[in-house]
């Protein structure tokens, strides 16, 4: 897998806003940073809204993918940029989820929204609609997505990725530092697991590592490449950009995400939990 | 429904519990305060912990624990720096000038 198939750079999407077959879509959880000015011409994903079933803990089923995709005027053939704030996050997910629906032609803009606005690329508040499509999906690609029993039988013998912040891993705090700490789970971490915070995949503007820093950054960590990898994080989004260096830009091939991540694994009953670092004084 | 990581709005009050350690205030150029900067909550040996965007205001806020922190902003006008010190819980007030 070559980084060009799978990343585009600001300069490249800036150039390339009008092209025929590309579509840019914002992606993100809140989604007032797209209302108060986005890319221009690129459509909005509402990572809650558009992309969660609305009542069970899962994501909208194929048909529902389809609906959205059509209603959003993407179709097969196109080119699908994702871009979003937090760093990608939210637009790494819907990239895996794209993948999961069989979208093979898709890119992250390398730094998202952040590089996008520390550049002081054009941002605009024009409305975006584009004529409906009639888009297919395929059946989930479960080879990239990881559920629980798999996770409890992948501990010590598969690579095991979590990619929480130090003290989200040690249990010392249970969601990350920009939210306030009142989840029920347990905290903690599945044994065996390694911590290589998604941040550490990025530079501060955002853009993902260089693949030579990446291959460096898990070895270090003890990634065994070659053993099948399960990625986590809390709900799936932060483990999503991990997948996608791992998978996409490293070319490791079994590497799955699950996107139950900690809130569900540190609230099911009897399942192992390690506590503190992990490694061993 | 479980909610996503994104971080909720920046500013305005919130209520603090007596175990919250919370780190909040404004990103400033020349005194004047500077909306949609991003700010990194680094921790004491410069790792980064969280990220968050100012609100219009310049304000930020992180939900952290006692210890030593640096708070970086970086913005398309400039970046800067400062370090925070939270004895305890309660809230730590910090602002960042950019240049």
């Amino acid at each position: 897998m070559s980084r060009e198939n799978v990343l585009v750079s600001a300069a490249w999407s800036e150039e390339n806003l009008q092209t025929p077959g590309v579509v840019f879509a914002e992606v993100d959880e809140d989604t007032t940073a797209y209302d108060g000015g986005h890319i221009p011409g690129a459509v909005k994903i509402d990572w809650k809204n558009d992309l969660q079933d609305p009542v069970r803990r899962d994501f909208v089923d194929r048909e529902g993918f389809e609906k959205l995709l059509s209603a959003k005027g993407i179709s097969n053939d196109d080119t699908v940029i994702l871009y979003g704030g937090n760093n990608n996050w939210f637009a790494a997910y819907a990239y895996w989820y794209f993948k999961l629906y069989g979208h093979q032609n898709v890119k992250l803009l390398d730094g998202g929204r952040k590089k996008w606005e520390l550049d002081g690329r054009p941002l605009d508040k024009e409305e975006v609609t584009r004529p409906a499509t009639s888009y297919q999906a395929q059946e989930q690609d479960l080879s990239i997505r990881a559920f629980r029993d798999e996770v409890v039988e992948a501990i010590g013998n598969k690579n095991l990725v979590d990619v929480r912040s130090p003290d989200e891993f040690s249990g010392k705090l249970l969601a990350p530092a920009h939210l306030p700490q009142e989840q029920a789970q347990r905290g903690g971490h599945i044994p065996s697991a390694v911590n290589v915070p998604w941040s550490k995949a990025a530079n501060e503007d955002g853009t993902f590592k260089s693949d030579e820093e990446l291959r460096e950054l898990y070895a270090e960590a003890g990634f065994d490449g070659s053993r099948k990898t399960i990625a986590y994080c809390r709900i799936g989004e932060r483990s999503s950009h991990t997948w996608f260096a791992l998978r996409e830009l490293l070319g490791h091939e079994d590497v799955k995400n699950y996107d139950g991540s900690w809130t569900e694994y540190g609230s099911l009953i009897g399942v192992p939990i390690e506590l503190g670092s992990g490694k061993e004084s | 429904m479980t909610n996503g990581c994104g971080a909720p709005a920046q500013g305005g009050s919130i209520d603090v519990s007596t175990t919250e350690t919370v780190l909040e205030g404004k990103v400033l150029s020349e005194g004047t305060p500077v909306g949609g900067a991003f700010v990194r909550l680094l921790d004491s040996t410069g790792e980064f912990t969280a990220e968050v965007v100012t609100s219009p205001e310049g304000d930020f806020r992180f939900f952290a624990a006692p210890g030593s922190w640096t708070v970086r902003a970086l913005h398309r006008t400039g970046n800067g720096q400062a370090d925070v010190s939270a004895s305890g819980p309660g809230v730590h007030a910090v602002e960042i000038a950019v240049a």
